[in-house]
């Protein structure tokens, strides 16, 4: 049987001024697939899907709904078309409840003027049971978890009758457990005959749940593939253009003194809940130590102590054998830590100032970059124009600010700076979030490096992968406390287990 | 999350992550470059325009008497005799932009740590108050360390008094806005009190009149254009330019500056960076205010040297200082321009304006309508933005639906 075509995309072009953002690209999805859209950031797949969804006129080619050609003026052409896209950051409206945020602009009403909430709560019910997008209709949007509020934006895009829906990075923003719940909401739809257009650049995922897979190479479609016979391998060859080391080469740790030693520590989070709960370990110098754990176990406020940025309840920090007291960052900078942030945008770089100020970040006020609280500016120029050129950093010069360039390079900004520090313990928190396959090899690879250089690093990743694949010692976190360790190869499940606080339960 | 560059940002700034509002405005502003403060100036002499010609006058002479009466025509017959009526003018116009200046810088450095000092009014008035106090207690001291002395006493008050704004901000995080404004209202019932009857400063010799002494003549500062009696352009007006300059080296070439700007766009990555971010907001707010505690030193000893009940609620220099830092972006270069341009029109709209021209009752208030517009402009900055890019947006649209109607 020849598999329906729902929707074709024909040698759609789209130019903004200096960028080829898609170029002579065809996209077709089946009725009842799962079709991943593969790219590295900027390679196009979001435009292409803005062009889709009617945000964006192509300059050129066409679009066809059911064979027959389409033009869509906004977004609510492509609704009508039964086109329905779910972005990354959610448009809800907080202070509503699930169901009117689902109905909002097509309410049943009730004499006339009246929203009839028990309707619109009963269709939302109905709605979310035939697909097991399991969430409360009548709970308020600010009340419910991130994975919820993606349901519901699900759920408005099946209200308003989609048959193809476009999912962009859905998982960005998920926990692994939401993340799987998710492929099992998809598979149902999958199953109702809806058609599902997923972008990531994640290959693990894009192999787990798609039928097929297209990829998008600055702005040209590469190629489109059956998920059988594609290898994680051969996506990254054709998303990047090059072989890509997925695996991180590197040889046993040899670690020697310990540089970092954090005992008992406790630490509460804004709202002055403990979120860090008597943890206690060491990193030695040229060893990778990895903490695994779902978001929000205290990885955060961990992290915040060991650099200064949070007063631990109690406990000690020492660092290269001498203990820190009343810790602030610029003492824990001076103490030889550095510290790659997990939200390089928000505190990792000030995205106004050039990369020359961005680098001096820590040490403005130190010679040779300054004297008697006179700067130097052609002194951070100098230092910068040589880091950029050491760390491979693209798009721009000392001058250009930091706003302007790609995650992947800002986060070399990043890096360059603290490594160019010379620190004895590396703090990398969520390292290459968000950043894409060639980023990630690069950063990978870059860390493996400075543990050979006899630096001790604690790495703190959301992504179980990563830390499998770098750290030499693992550690577990949950609820704020250390739930296992483990040198060495250990399994995947096992960890997961302690992620969720297997052990503790199963203790019980 | 990700961040997908895809499309390219609408505005350079658009991907940034924003902070308060202050951080907000000047992220925006720089966005538009030198093209939207001179459209708001424009725009806004627009509308004054328009209500210049709703009172049956022609807009354009109105205008022109403004620009005469400021003294700019002087550019076309430039001499120092102030007998000569432009160059009199243009003395008086740069009097005003003197002081405008300092209130511009004030508001401005405050900007750049990602603060609104609205205070600068009150610290104005308690540099005001210092001067007078000074300059008059310590009469036949030897002028330059008198006058020092009284211009160093007054510009730390400022400080001082913005300086409790900056603290409570630091230390239980209440908001300048807020503090500022509290903050004015008790300068300005401290010179009710100090020039009241019996009040500390209240003229000795004369004890029924609300006003205070003059201040003695080793204070005053030396004119050098026009005549001390004639409210002659002080040397104070080299100090102001000077402070620009100041303002320009403490931000870009100095750690202080550094550490300011980076609070100011980012208070998070500043603290990451080892930056103690508290330190900053109170010092930025101090320094703003010695801008502005300055300004009244050298007003009270250039060229007002006494000052009554009745001129406090007349004086809204410090609230004209918000408009020129916001026209002039929080720079240096830009502060001094929309000084020059407020300055301009402060004494070209109060004098030498025939009822030709422009009705008598409007003639000083059409410099508050168009501060007021300016303000709701550069408030409007980001609409003003916002347009121009949907416009740069809309046009390829616009093309390329032509191209589909052609075919």
């Amino acid at each position: 049987m020849a598999e329906e075509i729902v929707l074709e995309m024909r040698s759609v072009r789209k130019e903004f001024p200096g960028v080829l953002a898609n170029d002579d690209v065809d996209l077709d999805v089946r009725r009842g697939e799962v079709h991943a859209l593969l790219g590295e950031n900027g390679a196009g797949k979001s435009t292409l899907m803005n062009i889709l969804y009617g945000l964006y006129h192509p300059d050129a080619g066409e679009i066809l709904v059911h064979g027959k050609p389409v033009a869509f003026a906004s977004a609510r052409d492509a609704i009508q078309a039964g086109i329905g896209m779910v972005h990354q950051h959610f448009m809800l409206i907080p202070v509503m409840t699930v169901a009117e945020n689902i109905v909002l602009g097509m309410e049943p009403v009730r004499d006339g003027v009246l929203l009839d909430e028990r309707a619109a709560e009963a269709r939302v019910r109905e709605l979310s049971g035939r697909f097991g997008l399991v969430v409360d209709p009548a709970s308020l949007v600010s009340a419910i978890t991130v994975g919820q509020e993606q349901r519901v934006e699900i759920l408005k895009a099946l209200f308003r009758g989609a048959d193809v829906l476009i999912l962009d990075e859905p998982t960005a923003v998920l926990t692994p457990q939401e993340a799987h719940e998710l492929f099992d909401i998809i598979r149902s739809l999958k199953a109702d005959g809806k058609s599902i257009i997923f972008i990531s650049h994640k290959l693990n995922e894009v192999l787990e749940i798609a039928d097929r897979i297209t990829v998008l190479r600055r702005g040209k479609k590469i190629e489109t593939v059956p998920r059988e016979g594609a290898t994680e391998a051969s996506l990254a060859r054709a998303m990047v253009g090059r072989e890509v080391l997925l695996r991180v080469e590197k040889t046993p740790a040899q670690p020697g003194d310990v540089l970092l030693a954090v005992e008992d520590l406790h630490v509460h989070d804004d709202r002055g809940i403990e979120k860090v709960r008597g943890v206690s370990f060491q990193v030695r110098a040229g060893e990778i130590v990895g903490i695994a754990g779902v978001d929000g176990n205290g990885q955060t406020e961990l992290v915040d102590a060991i650099t200064g940025l949070r007063k631990p309840t109690s406990g000690r920090i020492e660092v290269a054998g001498r203990e820190v007291h009343q810790a602030t960052a610029r003492r824990m900078l001076d103490a030889g830590v550095g510290h790659i942030p997990e939200d390089r945008q928000r505190r990792g770089l000030v995205l106004e100032f050039t990369i020359a100020e961005d680098i001096a970040l820590h040490d403005y006020a130190k010679a040779p970059n300054a004297r008697w609280g006179w700067l130097f500016p052609t002194r951070l120029v100098g230092r910068a124009a040589r880091l950029i050129r050491e760390f491979d950093v693209r798009g721009g010069g000392p001058l250009t600010r930091a706003g302007g360039l790609s995650g992947g390079n800002q986060q070399k900004v990043v890096v360059a700076r603290e490594i160019s520090r010379d620190p004895r313990v590396l703090v990398a928190a969520q390292p290459t979030r968000g950043l894409d396959v060639g980023a990630i090899e690069y950063l990978h690879r870059r860390i493996v490096a400075e543990r050979d250089e006899g630096r001790a690093v604690l790495l703190v990743s959301l992504e179980l992968d990563e830390i499998l694949s770098l750290s030499d010692r693992i550690l577990v976190i949950y609820e704020g406390e250390i739930a296992g360790e483990h040198a060495g190869a250990a399994s995947e499940e096992e960890i997961g287990l302690e992620m969720l606080g297997g052990k503790e339960r199963s203790a019980a | 999350m990700t961040m997908d560059v895809n499309y390219p940002p609408e505005t350079p700034e658009e991907a940034a992550a924003t902070g308060t509002l202050a951080a907000r405005i000047a992220l925006k502003q720089r966005a538009g470059g030198v093209v939207v403060p001179v459209m708001t100036a424009l725009l806004a002499f627009l509308i004054g325009g328009f209500v210049v010609l709703a009172t049956g006058h022609n807009p354009l002479l109105a205008y022109r008497d403004i620009f005469n009466g400021a003294g700019l025509n002087w550019v076309f017959h430039p001499t120092t005799n102030v007998a000569n009526t432009a160059a009199y003018n243009l003395s008086q116009t740069l009097l005003q932009t003197t002081t405008l200046i300092l209130c511009g810088l004030a508001v401005a450095f405050a900007f750049r740590c990602g603060m609104f000092n609205i205070g600068g009014q009150g610290q104005y008035f308690i540099g005001l108050y210092v001067a007078n106090w000074l300059g008059y207690d310590f009469a036949g001291m030897n002028p330059v360390p008198h006058i020092l002395l009284a211009v160093g006493a007054a510009t730390l008050a400022g400080a001082l008094w913005a300086g409790i704004a900056g603290f409570l901000k630091a230390t239980v995080g209440a908001h300048e806005v807020i503090s500022t404004i509290m903050l004015n209202w008790i300068a300005i019932w401290i010179g009710e009190w100090l020039f009241g009857d019996g009040g500390p400063l209240q003229n000795a010799a004369n004890k029924t009149v609300p006003i205070s002494n003059d201040v003695a003549s080793s204070a005053q500062l030396p004119v050098f254009w026009g005549q001390k009696e004639l409210q002659g352009l002080h040397v104070g007006f080299f100090v102001a330019l000077a402070a620009l300059v100041v303002f320009w080296v403490i931000l870009s070439r100095t750690t202080l500056g550094y550490e300011v700007r980076a609070v100011g766009f980012n208070p998070d990555a500043a603290a990451y960076g080892g930056i103690n971010v508290k330190k900053n907001l109170f010092r930025a707010m101090a320094i703003s205010g010695a801008f502005a505690g300055l300004a009244g030193a050298l007003d009270m000893l250039g060229y007002l040297y006494h000052f009554g009940q009745s001129d406090i609620p007349v004086s809204s220099v410090g609230f004209l200082g918000i408009a020129v830092a916001l026209l002039g972006r929080n720079t240096a270069v830009g502060t001094g321009l929309g000084a020059l341009l407020f300055g301009a029109l402060l004494f070209g709209t109060t004098h030498g304006l025939s009822s030709n021209v422009i009705q008598p009752e409007l003639a000083g208030n059409l410099t508050y309508i168009i501060q007021g517009l300016i303000v709701l402009f550069v408030g409007a900055d980001v609409l003003i933005l916002y347009v121009w890019n949907t416009r740069r947006r809309l046009r390829p649209r616009a093309r390329a639906r032509a191209k589909e109607a052609a075919a």
